[in-house]
C-alpha cells in the first residue's frame, strides 16, 4: 500500500463489475470503464469538487 | 519520436556479468563498454572509438592495464574516456574522449544512467535489496525479447495473463476471476497493484518449491518504479494465513519477482529476470527447480510478446485497443511511461 501525499486509489468493487476512483483530494465516482476513469482522476481538480 | 524515457537509470547487466575483460551491451539504442578496473569498480563509456567508430568490444580491441586500446587503429582510451595516445603523432586531440555513462553497482544490478550525466542521481535508483541479501537465495537470468519494452510493461502490470499463457507453471483459474486494487503514487512515480486471493489452486511453481499442497492464500503485490525495476511481492501461505500486527509473517513463504525492463532498442528489450526466496536458503534442488520454471514462465512470455511486436510493427497506424478492469493499473503505468518521455 503506498502512503504518499498524492495517491490515486481504484478498487474494483467487490461481487460487481465497478470500479471505483478515489482521488488524492478524497473525491470519488465509480466507473466502468478504465480509460474514463483515468481521464477523470487525471482532470483533477476539475469536476472533483463535492 | 522515441518511446524511451532519457535521463533515467536503467539495469545494463548482472555484477556478476561485467569482470576485467571488456563487455558491450545496447542500452537504449546506445552501445556502451563495460569493464571491471583493477579496483573492483565498473567503468562504462560509449562501444564506439571516436576515429572511426570501431567498436571497442570487438576484437582485436583489447584491455590493457586497465586501458582500452581499439583493435582498428590502436585509440586507446583511459578509465575516465580520456584518449592517452593515438599513432604515429604525439599531440592527442582534445575532443578525442569517449561519452562516459554514469554507473552504479546495487543490488547485484549494473545501473547506467542513459541522458545527461549532469542529471544523474544515485539517490533516486529503486532499490531490490533482497537481491543481495543473506536472508534470501536468489536465482536469476536474462531473456532478449524482440519486441518494445512497453509490451513487457504491459504484461507484467496485468498478471490476470498468467492464468492463460501460464496455466500450469504459476497460472491458476483465480489469478484471472480476482479483483484487483490500483495505487498510483503520483509525486514519487509508482504504480501498485495488488491481487490478494484468499482461497486459491497452488500452482506447480509454489507447490513444488514451499511443499503446501491443496489451497492456499495467495497475495500478489506489484510495485513498478517506471520505467526499469518491476517487483513483484508473492506471499503463499495456507488458508487463513495472515502477517501478525507486528509484520512477522511466519506461516507465508515470500518470493520476490524483480524484473528490470530495460530498452535494447525501440523494438528490442533487455528481459532481466530474479526470484528470490526467504524459505529453502540452502536447498540448490528448489533453486535449480525455480530457476527453470521461472526461465520458462519468461520464455512464454517472450514468445508471446516477440508474435505481438511483429503485429504492431506491421498494422497501420491508429488501432484502437480496448481495455477493461484487468488494465487499470497498466494504463497507470503507460501515463507514467508518457510523463518521462515528454515531461
Amino acid at each position: 500500500m503506498l502512503t504518499g501525499d498524492r495517491v490515486y486509489r481504484i478498487h474494483w468493487e467487490p461481487g460487481t463489475d465497478r470500479l471505483r476512483a478515489v482521488c488524492h483530494c478524497d473525491a470519488e465516482r465509480e466507473f466502468e470503464d478504465p480509460v474514463q476513469l483515468w481521464e477523470w482522476l487525471l482532470s483533477h481538480p476539475e469536476g472533483h469538487e463535492a | 519520436m522515441s518511446a524511451i524515457p532519457r535521463d533515467q537509470w536503467y539495469v545494463a547487466a548482472y555484477g556478476a556479468e561485467i569482470g576485467p575483460e571488456l563487455f558491450s551491451r545496447t542500452v537504449c539504442g546506445e552501445p556502451i563498454l563495460f569493464w571491471r578496473t583493477r579496483d573492483g569498480s565498473v567503468t562504462a563509456v560509449a562501444d564506439r572509438c571516436v576515429h572511426r567508430r570501431f567498436p571497442l568490444s570487438q576484437a582485436p580491441s583489447r584491455l590493457v592495464d586497465d586501458q582500452v586500446v581499439c583493435g582498428y587503429h590502436g585509440f586507446t582510451y583511459g578509465v575516465d574516456g580520456k584518449c592517452v595516445s593515438v599513432p604515429g603523432q604525439t599531440r592527442v586531440p582534445r575532443t578525442a574522449r569517449l561519452a562516459r555513462y554514469p554507473v552504479v553497482e546495487q543490488d547485484s544490478f549494473i545501473w547506467v544512467f542513459v541522458g545527461d550525466p549532469e542529471k544523474a542521481d544515485a539517490a533516486t535508483i529503486p532499490r531490490a535489496p533482497y537481491l543481495a541479501s543473506p536472508a534470501y537465495t536468489t536465482v536469476a537470468g536474462m531473456e532478449p525479447l524482440r519486441a518494445r519494452y512497453s509490451l513487457l510493461v504491459d504484461n507484467l502490470l496485468d498478471l490476470s495473463h498468467e492464468t492463460y499463457l501460464h496455466g500450469g507453471y504459476i497460472g491458476t483459474p483465480e489469478v484471472a476471476e480476482t479483483p484487483i486494487t490500483t495505487e498510483v503514487d503520483d509525486d514519487a512515480g509508482i504504480v501498485y497493484v495488488s491481487r490478494h486471493m484468499a482461497d486459491a489452486a497452488c500452482p506447480p511453481f509454489y507447490a513444488k518449491s514451499t511443499g503446501l499442497q491443496g489451497r492456499i492464500s495467495r497475495w500478489q503485490d506489484i510495485e513498478y518504479t517506471p520505467p526499469c525495476l518491476y517487483k513483484l511481492h508473492s506471499r503463499v501461505a495456507p488458508v487463513g494465513s495472515v502477517p501478525n500486527p507486528d509484520g512477522s509473517d511466519p506461516d507465508a513463504f515470500h518470493v520476490e519477482v524483480v524484473y528490470a525492463i530495460t530498452p535494447e532498442t525501440e523494438h528490442s528489450t533487455h528481459d532481466f529476470w530474479a526470484v528470490a526466496r526467504d524459505f529453502a536458503l540452502d536447498d540448490e534442488g528448489v533453486s535449480a527447480f525455480l530457476a527453470e520454471n521461472n526461465r520458462t514462465v519468461v520464455l512464454q512470455d517472450v514468445e508471446a510478446l516477440d508474435v505481438l511486436e511483429r503485429v504492431i510493427a506491421a498494422e497501420p497506424a491508429g488501432y484502437q485497443e480496448l481495455s477493461i478492469n484487468i488494465d487499470t493499473g497498466g494504463l497507470a503505468a503507460r501515463r507514467l511511461l508518457q510523463r518521462l518521455v515528454a515531461p
